[in-house]
């Protein structure tokens, strides 16, 4: 389902010209629970961001949903964004005028979708999540899990077929933290693909495949 | 993206972010409100020359005796003095068929007296023409009688100052009042219309031309007014008068004819030159409104990377990140627009309420303008700062933990 070809990506810092992936290859199966370790600068971000189709990769192929992204159009690829592709961010990043429902509903308002059947999702979106009661709040009045819970909201309105998650509970306390994950893999078990990008190893070792990241490339793809 | 989705989201980041939102709204306000009040200024002093002239009369022609216009001729050997211009002149002036109405004036000061009480005024000498050729009304009482103009009667006609300074409440009307010590019987009393072109007609006295002849001892008009048969006849009635005027003085065209269209056009071309001038200072106080939002337009785009990075991440084109900016800049430029024209109203009606007599418009094209400038110099300055917001790299915006 995603297919990663001799993927290179490097930034220009200072003088220096820093790899941040080098040929890399890798393959996700639908539904799968994926891990991604390592430590800081090895490029797990900058993974994530190509699979989010939020970056290019300098060479190599990447094909989603047996499309070469590669050769997609900016429109092309929001509409990839906006329809397979779900985000997760470390700093949950809800717009802080909108409500919690106006921000679940950000998603569908960018894809024009008809305001009735939107509420109807928005509702049918929050509802799992315990967060009907919180609908009209703004994110300042919610608390750190709720904030993240919101945003996993947002990121599965639109039925994406992969959520990308970058350290969803590097924001968190322990116990919001497991609440988030726990979260997320019902998401999975209900068949969307699901890829977390972490620096714990309690959360990591949770997933089935556990990928690990040193220097831009995979040093070890471990499965149970 | 809907349209209504799109306004809404707009409208959202503008109240979300007040203070901003103020100050970009106040700036733009200023510029549409100077741009309407200074062409209504403007406007305004153009309509104020205009009703003088019209004060005048409608259809005017002004005969001035003597010629003053430079030609390239040597000087006369025999020093040619013009004829003065006489009443006889102005009779004969009415067989032109494009000449309606001759008022002769002759004009004269001395003092005028009722009982005690002694004031010295300018006394008009004319006919009863000079009631519609001088678009004068009366407020009581009877105008000049008509008839042969060369025979005059001992009466007056006086403006509504004198009558108030002489008279005071009492009535005026079949009084006798002394001018220059022959007696005349006010028979009417003029209606108060302010001043007009340095004359103030509350403080004359008209009698007839006649008895202004012997009372100043001349025959030598001021000048003549003619009202032409309309419109299209004003240049007729010029050339026939000169015409006449030679053939009486045998053959020196000894006057000046005026008419007031001329002048009236000479300053409407003053002043229309002067409004575009003032709306051109006006349209730059715009411009550096504008500058002042691009600017506060570009702090916002930067204060809000992280949303623009987030909107990309959510499946918004750089399409939509620019409509919505551009959105926010146009409700943000109609916001301004309606600020300055409230702005710009309450300050006509304040220089209104000081000075009643200057007549203040505020003139439909410099309301459309300035909406429309405003809106497109919102347009305009917001273009930079929203492609920069589309441009923008949405890794960077959201790495910013």
């Amino acid at each position: 389902m995603i297919r990663l070809e001799k993927i290179n990506r490097s930034f220009q810092v200072g003088d220096e010209t820093v790899h941040a992936l080098r040929d890399l290859d890798l393959e996700l199966k639908s539904g799968e629970y994926v891990s991604i370790m390592g430590p800081s600068g090895s490029g797990k971000s900058t993974l994530l961001n190509i699979l989010g189709l939020l970056d290019r990769p300098d060479s190599g192929r990447y094909h989603l949903d047996e499309i070469d992204t590669t050769t997609l159009s900016e429109l092309e690829r929001a509409d990839a964004r906006c329809n397979k592709i779900g985000f997760v961010f470390q700093a949950f990043h809800l717009v802080p005028r909108l409500t919690a429902a106006d921000n679940v509903e950000l998603p569908l308002v960018l894809a024009g979708v008809a305001p009735p059947e939107r509420k109807q999702r928005v509702h049918e979106a929050l509802e799992p999540l315990g967060l009907l009661d919180r609908a009209g709040h703004r994110p300042d009045q919610l608390s750190g899990g709720q904030r993240q819970r919101t945003a996993i909201a947002r990121a599965t309105i639109m039925q994406p077929t992969i959520l990308l998650a970058d350290e969803p509970t590097g924001n968190l306390d322990k116990a919001s933290g497991e609440d988030v994950i726990h979260t997320l893999e019902k998401l999975n078990n209900q068949g969307i693909t699901l890829l977390i990008v972490t620096h714990d190893p309690e959360i990591g070792g949770r997933a089935p495949r556990r990928i690990r990241m040193v220097d831009g490339a995979i040093t070890e793809d471990t499965r149970t | 993206m809907l349209m209504e989705d799109t306004l809404r989201f707009g409208s959202q980041a503008l109240v979300g972010a007040k203070k901003r939102t103020w100050l970009m709204v106040l700036a733009m306000a200023i510029g549409v409100g100077s741009v309407v009040i200074l062409t209504a200024l403007g406007e305004g002093a153009r309509n104020y020359i205009s009703r003088e002239f019209s004060n005048l009369g409608t259809n005017l022609v002004i005969v001035i005796p003597g010629r003053t216009e430079t030609t390239g001729e040597a000087p006369p050997m025999v020093g040619a003095t013009p004829d003065d211009l006489t009443l006889d002149d102005a009779i004969a002036l009415t067989r032109s068929s494009a000449v309606r109405l001759v008022a002769p004036i002759i004009v004269g000061s001395v003092p005028v007296s009722y009982q005690q009480l002694e004031r010295e005024i300018t006394i008009l000498g004319s006919t009863a023409d000079l009631l519609p050729v001088r678009n004068l009304s009366l407020a009581k009482g009877k105008f000049l009688p008509a008839g042969d103009p060369t025979r005059g009667a001992a009466v007056a006609v006086i403006g509504s100052k004198l009558k108030k300074e002489l008279f005071a409440n009492k009535q005026a009307l079949g009084q006798w009042i002394r001018i220059n010590d022959r007696r005349f019987r006010v028979i009417g009393i003029l209606d108060p219309m302010g001043e007009s072109l340095g004359l103030d007609v509350g403080d004359i006295a008209v009698i007839p031309i006649a008895t202004a002849e012997s009372l100043f001892n001349t025959s030598s008009l001021f000048r003549i007014l003619i009202q032409a048969n309309g419109r299209s006849a004003i240049t007729k009635a010029q050339k026939a008068v000169k015409a006449i005027i030679k053939e009486r003085h045998n053959g020196e065209e000894d006057v000046t004819v005026i008419t007031q269209q001329a002048l009236l056009y000479t300053f409407d071309g003053i002043f229309k030159t002067l409004t575009y001038t003032v709306s051109g200072i006006a349209a730059i106080s715009l411009a550096v409104a504008g500058i002042l939002i691009m600017n506060v337009m570009l702090v916002a785009v930067s204060q809000r990377t992280e949303e623009i990075g987030l909107l990309k991440a959510l499946g918004g084109s750089e399409r939509q990140i620019l409509s919505l900016f551009l959105v926010e800049a146009s409700l943000l430029s109609l916001a301004g627009a309606v600020f300055g024209m409230l702005i710009a109203l309450g300050g006509v009606w304040a220089l209104d309420q000081a000075f009643p007599s200057f007549p203040l418009t505020v003139p439909l094209w410099s309301i459309a303008a300035a909406i429309l400038v405003s809106i497109s110099t919102g347009l305009l300055f917001c273009t930079l700062p929203a492609k920069r917001a589309a441009r923008l790299d949405p890794v960077h915006a959201l790495s910013g933990r």
